[in-house]
C-alpha cells in the first residue's frame, strides 16, 4: 500500500492539452499511471493521448469516476482550477503550477476547506507511488518500490533523496512533494502524519528549507507521535537572510525560520538530522537498523 | 518587488489613505519647487528631505533631514542627492559602501503645529503563512524597530486576522483603534485609515505594507508618515501599472541581467560559484560547499533547460565575481538529460576559452554515465562526479590545493 495515490487512483489532468500538460501526461501514462482523461474547457468531446477530454471536472467525475486530479494550468487560472476540482468532488488535487499569486491561494485555501479533499502543492513536483502511480513531473526511473516515505518542499532535491534511498538498496512507499510556496495545501506535518500512519512505510525522510515554521510544527508532532525513524535535512544553511521575506515577517514564527533553528528543533524532537544533503540515504539505512 | 516610499504613498493615496504630502525630486531645482508648494499649501517653512532608496533606517545614515528654511532645504537636498547612503539595511550595513541616492522626497512636516500632542503608532499588513490569512499587526510603539518591540514587550504588539471570505470587518477596524487607545474623532479616522489601507493591500496584491510611523496629529488626523510596500511578484501580471514602477537601479545589476536570461541568481560573498537546477537543490549545494571548507559565492538556479547557451550565460555571470576560486555545477537530470547538459558545459567552456578556475561538474540522473564520459574525454580542466559526496570531496581538494 501507499498514501494518496496508487494503481487504483482514477486520475485526470487539468490543462490536459497544453504543452506542459501533454508532455507530463504522456510521461505519466508511459509509467503506467491510471490516467482516465483530462479537462480543457472548450475541447470537451475530443480525444487526446488516446484519453477523453472533458469540458469540466464535474463531467470527468460523472463520466469516468475521476477521484484524483493533477493541475498544469497557468498561474492566473490555477487557483480557479483547484476550486473547480474541489467543488466537483475530487479527493486528491495535485497542483504543479508555479507562480500563483499569494492572495489567490489565501482564497483558494479557505474555499476548499469545506470539501472533503486534500490539496498537494502548488509549486510542487507531485506525488509518486513507485510501481503504481506517477502523478507529477518527477523522473520515474530513479524510483524503486519500497518502504521509505519522502516529504519535501523542493523538486530536484527530492529526486536527490529518492536516488540516494534507491542506491542505499531501499525503495520508496510514496514521495510527496508538498511544494515551495508560502501557502501549500498539505503541510510537512500533514504529509508526515499520512506516512506515519501508513503500515507499509518503515521510515520517513523529511526535507525542508528556510522560511515558515512547517518543519518545526512537524518536528513537535513527530516527538509525540513517532513510531518509525525520521531523517531530516533543511536546505539553506548558508542562505542570506531577508532576501525573500519582508522584515515585518520576522515577527511571525521568526524564531523557527533559519535552517539552524529548524535543525535544532528537529534534532531535539528525535529526528536524525543530517548536515549534508549527501548523507540522507545512508543515514536512513542506519536509522532503520536502529 | 519593493516600491520606493514616494511610490508607495502614491499607491496609498489612490485608495484614499491619508499620507504625508510631498513631491519627489531628482535635482535641487525640483526640490525647491516641491518646497515652495509645501510652503504655499501649509503656510509653514518646514519640510523633510528623505532619501529614496530601498532600505530602512535611512535616518541613521543621514538620509532624512528637516529643513527649516529654503536655504536649509537647498543644503540638505544638495547633500543627500548623489550621496552614498549607509543604513543598517544597505549591503554591508553601516560598514558597507552604501547606496547611491538618485531621488529625494520633499515632504511636509506633519508634526507641526501640534508637535506636543502628536503620537506615533506602528501598522503593518502581511500574509500570515501559518494561519494562511492576512493579518494586521499594530502597536502603540510607533517609530521603533518592531522586531525589538515584539521581543522585549510582546504585549504591546497586537494582531488582527482577516477572514479570507469576508475581508476586514468594521468591528475589527474599531478594535484596532480602541487597542491603540483612541476615541472620538481619532478613532473614527483610524477606522477609515485601516479600512482603506486594507483595501489598498488586497487591491494591489501586496505581500507587505508597513506604516511606521503612522501618526496621530494633535488634530486627530491619522497619517502615514512613512511606508514600505512590497508587491507579490507573482501577481504583477494583474498590475502592469505597478510593475512599471520597478526601479532596477535599486537591484543588483548582475541579478537583473541574470533574470533577463531566465536565471535565478543571488550574489553572495563566498569563493565557490555554483550552478544548479532547482531552488532546493541549489540551496543544498551551497550548504555542501560550506561543508567542504568553501563558502558559496552565489545562489543560481538555471531552471529546466540547461543547454550550452544557458550554461554560458551562467558561467559569464559567476566568473564576473573575482572572489570565485572554483565552480561547482550540480544538475540532477530528470526530464533534462545529463549528456545534453554535459555537452552544454563543454561547448560553453570552449566558447569562452578563458576560464581560469577549476570546474567541478556533478551530473546525476538520466544518462549520467554518458555525461561523465563526455566531460572526461573533453580534455578540459573539468572534474566530473556522479555522487554528491564525490563532488564535495573534489571541491574540498581543489580548495586546499
Amino acid at each position: 500500500m501507499s498514501v494518496l495515490v496508487d494503481k487504483n487512483s482514477k486520475i485526470i489532468v487539468q490543462g490536459f492539452t497544453g504543452k506542459e500538460g501533454s508532455f507530463h501526461a504522456g510521461q505519466m501514462i508511459e509509467y503506467g499511471t491510471n490516467v482516465v482523461g483530462g479537462v480543457t474547457p472548450g475541447k470537451g468531446g475530443s480525444t487526446h493521448l488516446d484519453k477523453p477530454v472533458f469540458n469540466s471536472v464535474v463531467e470527468a467525475v460523472e463520466k469516468v469516476g475521476a477521484d484524483t486530479s493533477i493541475i498544469f494550468v497557468p498561474p492566473r487560472f490555477a487557483g480557479d482550477a483547484v476550486m473547480e476540482a474541489a467543488e466537483a468532488g475530487i479527493k486528491v488535487i495535485i497542483c504543479i503550477t508555479e507562480g500563483i499569486p499569494v492572495q489567490d491561494m489565501v482564497k483558494v485555501k479557505a474555499y476548499i476547506e469545506k470539501f472533503d479533499c486534500r490539496l498537494i502543492g502548488p509549486n510542487c513536483p507531485g506525488v509518486m507511488t513507485p510501481g503504481e502511480a506517477k502523478v507529477g513531473i518527477m523522473p520515474g526511473f530513479i524510483h524503486n518500490p519500497g518502504r521509505i516515505g519522502i516529504v519535501s518542499r523542493s523538486g530536484t532535491l527530492t529526486y536527490e533523496a529518492v536516488d540516494q534511498v534507491t542506491k542505499a538498496g531501499l525503495g520508496q512507499s510514496t514521495c510527496i512533494g508538498i511544494g515551495g510556496d508560502p501557502i501549500v495545501g498539505t503541510t510537512t506535518k500533514d504529509a508526515v502524519q499520512l506516512l506515519m500512519e501508513d503500515p507499509d512505510t518503515d521510515g520517513i525522510i523529511m526535507i525542508g528549507e528556510i522560511g515558515g515554521n512547517m518543519e518545526a510544527d512537524a518536528a513537535r508532532w513527530i516527538k509525540e507521535n513517532a513510531t518509525k525513524p525520521v531523517v531530516g535535512f533543511i536546505a539553506g544553511q548558508t542562505a542570506p537572510k531577508g532576501r525573500t521575506m519582508g522584515h515585518a515577517g520576522a515577527i511571525i514564527g521568526g524564531k523557527d525560520d533559519t535552517a539552524e533553528a529548524k535543525m535544532e528543533i528537529m534534532a531535539a524532537c528525535g529526528i536524525h538530522v543530517v548536515n549534508s544533503p549527501a548523507d540522507i540515504g545512508q543515514t536512513m539505512l542506519k536509522a532503520l537498523k536502529g | 518587488m519593493n516600491l520606493h516610499e514616494y511610490q508607495g504613498k502614491d499607491l496609498l493615496t489612490s485608495y484614499g489613505v491619508a499620507v504625508q504630502k510631498g513631491a519627489v525630486a531628482d535635482t535641487v531645482d525640483d526640490a525647491i519647487k516641491a518646497y515652495n508648494k509645501i510652503q504655499a499649501d501649509t503656510g509653514a517653512d518646514l519640510a523633510v528631505v528623505k532619501a529614496q532608496i530601498h532600505a530602512g533606517g535611512r535616518g541613521k545614515g543621514g538620509g532624512v533631514k528637516l529643513a527649516k528654511s529654503l536655504a536649509e532645504l537647498k543644503e540638505h537636498a544638495g547633500n543627500i542627492l548623489g550621496m552614498m547612503l549607509k543604513t543598517p539595511q544597505t549591503p554591508g550595513g553601516m560598514e558597507g559602501p552604501g547606496k547611491l541616492v538618485r531621488k529625494i522626497l520633499v515632504a511636509e512636516d506633519c508634526y507641526v503645529p501640534t508637535f506636543d500632542s502628536c503620537k506615533e503608532y506602528y501598522v503593518s499588513i502581511m500574509m500570515d503563512r501559518e494561519k494562511k490569512q492576512n493579518v494586521i499587526i499594530y502597536s502603540t510603539e510607533g517609530g521603533m524597530n518592531i522586531e525589538e518591540v515584539a521581543e522585549e514587550t510582546p504585549h504591546l504588539v497586537h494582531k488582527e486576522y482577516i477572514d479570507p471570505h469576508l475581508g476586514l470587518q468594521g468591528f475589527q477596524a474599531r478594535k484596532v483603534a480602541f487597542n491603540l487607545g483612541m476615541s472620538g474623532t481619532a478613532m473614527k479616522n483610524m477606522v477609515k485609515f485601516i479600512s482603506k489601507l486594507y483595501k489598498a493591500f488586497v487591491g494591489s496584491d501586496s505581500s507587505l505594507f508597513e506604516i511606521n510611523p503612522c501618526l496621530k496629529t494633535g488634530n486627530d488626523d491619522i497619517i502615514a508618515v512613512d511606508c514600505k510596500v512590497t508587491l507579490d511578484e507573482n501577481a504583477l501580471f494583474r498590475h502592469p501599472d505597478l510593475e512599471a514602477l520597478r526601479d532596477t537601479d535599486e537591484e543588483d545589476p548582475t541579478e537583473v541581467e541574470a533574470k533577463a536570461f531566465g536565471l535565478n541568481y543571488v550574489k553572495l560573498d563566498g569563493n565557490v560559484g555554483c550552478m544548479v537546477n532547482g531552488a532546493g537543490l541549489a540551496m543544498a549545494t551551497m550548504d555542501i560547499i560550506k561543508l567542504s571548507g568553501g563558502s558559496p559565492a552565489n545562489f543560481l538556479d538555471v531552471g529546466g533547460t540547461a543547454d550550452a547557451a544557458r550554461v554560458e550565460q551562467a558561467f559569464n555571470i559567476i566568473l564576473r565575481d573575482d572572489n570565485v576560486k572554483a565552480i561547482l555545477i550540480n544538475i540532477f537530470g530528470g526530464i533534462v538529460r545529463c549528456d545534453r547538459v554535459a555537452q552544454g558545459v563543454v561547448d560553453a567552456y570552449r566558447n569562452m576559452g578563458n576560464i581560469n578556475v577549476p570546474i567541478i561538474v556533478r551530473l546525476q540522473g538520466t544518462n549520467a554515465d554518458i555525461a561523465k564520459k563526455i566531460i572526461d574525454e573533453s580534455g578540459l580542466e573539468v572534474h566530473s562526479a556522479i555522487q554528491l559526496q564525490e563532488a564535495a570531496s573534489i571541491v574540498e581538494k581543489v580548495l586546499s590545493a
